[in-house]
């Protein structure tokens, strides 16, 4: 759970108030927090003066605008055809061994959350991951564990 | 059949004048951009194929003032990278095809909906817009771009879903007709064109469409930037001139034992060893948007089959009946034959349910699950039920 004080009221300010701000705005939270808590939606709902149910129904439309709690570090590993040939799976097993969490789980510190996700649109350089909004190619499950501890140590 | 065999072109990824071919452009009317690009017979480089021209000359004869041009950068198809190369690389060129597009038809206004997986490219694509815009103002003209960024919707690549989801909404796609270039994006004219479509479209204003021509075959005219991955030695984006064999492409990229092609993603057709030689590579063939992903002997079909059903049936919008049942049905189906639950004549029903989706669903996601699944079941039924 997160407190949002002035950001939706600052967000609505810097994009709009109307429908077509809606994204941005919940795209901004979900950058600064991680995922969307009921309480952020139906404080955007009252900005832009539309139902907390279509502030919902919007937002769980979108797979990147997580409406269950996720860790600080969200980690999107690629399963599509080309990432799961080229070993997707040992990717996920190396995660799952450091973080100590299944896929779809976060870990008790809140710092990493572990998911699938699909095409991600690296398929020459697979398997591939995202990390937040940053890509990681060529994966082995050596050098996983090296970027993972690196978010670690940060 | 045409067959042009395989040539290397560097056009996309070329470094140009941009001023100077856009200074070209803005001295043309819309009229005599619209012919160039239909001289060309360019078509849209997306996937779907419809001839950019008519999609401009469509737009351009709208009188609502109002007009805008969205690019097109959900790339989201499994297996297609090149536009994330292109923006990377290339992204004045993005810019200067909207400009030319909107010089045609007489819209002042972009929007680029880039997928939020690519967010990581954005303040890079934000300062070479901000060059764009200077270069324009000197030029004296008057055209602002703006980024609206996806969320990890698959869906939202179809032009109509595209739309609801700049206007706040649900990706999920609309009712045709309307078509965009009568009522698209906020219900105005609207040309929707793919980052790599756009880029084409500059290109051929600076080499004219009579040169531009000349490249590829009658109904593949042109090149086109592929994104090759898979059992490939040398995996990556290369511009080729279309009108090519998959039995040249495989001779060119596979690794001596490749067995099947996926043209066109999970959304294209699979085609086998021994349709390689027959098989052009293009509109008159396999039309792909540019995904090409070689199997070899050692990969299970059935495994590359349940994959990209695994995909849609998370990818569908739901909106549907067909798309959203038939893609859950098709994958538990498959599940049940390989489990010998049921009798490998299921398939068969099967593919009568994939055939309903093409003619029942709303959009192409759901009208094209069928490609990859008649392709894969019909080619390789054996590795789909033992």
């Amino acid at each position: 759970m997160y407190q949002t004080g002035n950001l939706v009221k600052e967000l609505a300010d810097k994009h709009g108030r109307q429908r077509e701000n809606l994204m941005p705005i919940l795209q901004d939270i979900v950058r600064k927090y991680n995922y969307l808590t009921d309480e952020a939606m139906v404080e955007v709902a009252t900005e832009l003066d539309i139902s907390a149910a279509e502030v919902y129904g919007t937002a769980s439309f979108y797979t990147f605008l997580d409406t269950q709690e996720r860790g600080k570090n969200v980690i999107r590993v690629c399963k599509t055809i080309t990432c799961s040939m080229k070993g997707k799976n040992d990717i996920i097993a190396a995660l799952e061994d450091i973080l100590k969490i299944k896929v779809g789980e976060t870990t008790p510190d809140k710092m990493f959350t572990l998911v699938e996700t699909n095409c991600i649109g690296w398929c020459h350089k697979a398997p591939a991951m995202l990390i937040n909004d940053m890509p990681y190619t060529d994966l082995t499950p050596a050098t996983v564990i090296d970027v993972v501890k690196g978010y670690m140590s940060k | 059949m045409e067959n042009k065999g395989l040539s290397k072109v560097d056009l996309i990824f070329e470094e140009i004048n941009a001023k100077e071919v856009l200074q070209k452009a803005f001295a043309m009317t819309g009229e005599e951009i619209i012919q160039q690009i239909l001289a060309s017979g360019l078509k849209g480089r997306g996937g779907a194929g419809f001839p950019t021209g008519l999609k401009w000359k469509y737009t351009a004869a709208e009188k609502e003032p109002e007009k805008y041009i969205v690019c097109n950068a959900d790339e989201g198809e499994p297996g297609t990278f090149k536009d994330r190369e292109i923006l990377d690389k290339v992204a004045y060129k993005v810019y200067g095809g909207m400009a030319i597009a909107g010089k045609a038809m007489g819209a002042r206004k972009g929007f680029i909906y880039l997928r939020g997986e690519y967010r990581f490219l954005l303040p890079q694509l934000y300062v070479e817009l901000h060059k764009f815009h200077k270069m324009i103002k000197e030029i004296g003209y008057d055209f602002q771009i703006e980024y609206r960024m996806g969320s990890g919707a698959y869906i939202c690549g179809e032009e109509s879903a595209l739309f609801e989801s700049i206007e706040g909404f649900r990706g999920e796609p609309r009712n045709k007709p309307p078509y965009p270039t009568t009522s698209g994006l906020f219900s105005k004219p609207t040309s929707i064109n793919n980052v790599e479509t756009l880029v084409t479209a500059m290109m051929i204003i600076q080499m004219g469409g009579a040169e531009y021509v000349k490249l590829g075959t009658k109904d593949s005219r042109g090149s086109k930037v592929f994104s090759i991955s898979g059992d490939t030695p040398i995996p990556g984006i290369f511009e080729l001139e279309l009108g090519m064999t998959v039995q040249e492409f495989v001779t060119e990229f596979g690794d001596g034992d490749t067995k099947a092609v996926q043209v066109g993603g999970a959304s294209g057709f699979c085609v086998p060893r021994k349709r390689f030689t027959e098989t052009i590579i293009g509109f008159e063939g396999v039309p792909t948007g540019g995904s090409m992903k070689l199997f070899n002997s050692s990969r299970s079909m059935y495994n590359v089959l349940h994959n990209y059903l695994e995909f849609f049936t998370e990818e569908s919008c739901g909106q549907c009946t067909p798309c959203r049942v038939g893609c859950q049905q098709l994958l538990k189906g498959i599940e049940k034959v390989k489990k010998g639950e049921a009798k490998s004549t299921y398939l068969n029903e099967l593919i009568k349910l994939a055939d309903t989706m093409k003619v029942a669903s709303k959009c192409g996601l759901g009208q094209s699950v069928g490609n990859a699944f008649r392709s894969i079941v019909e080619n390789f039924r054996e590795e789909v039920i033992y």
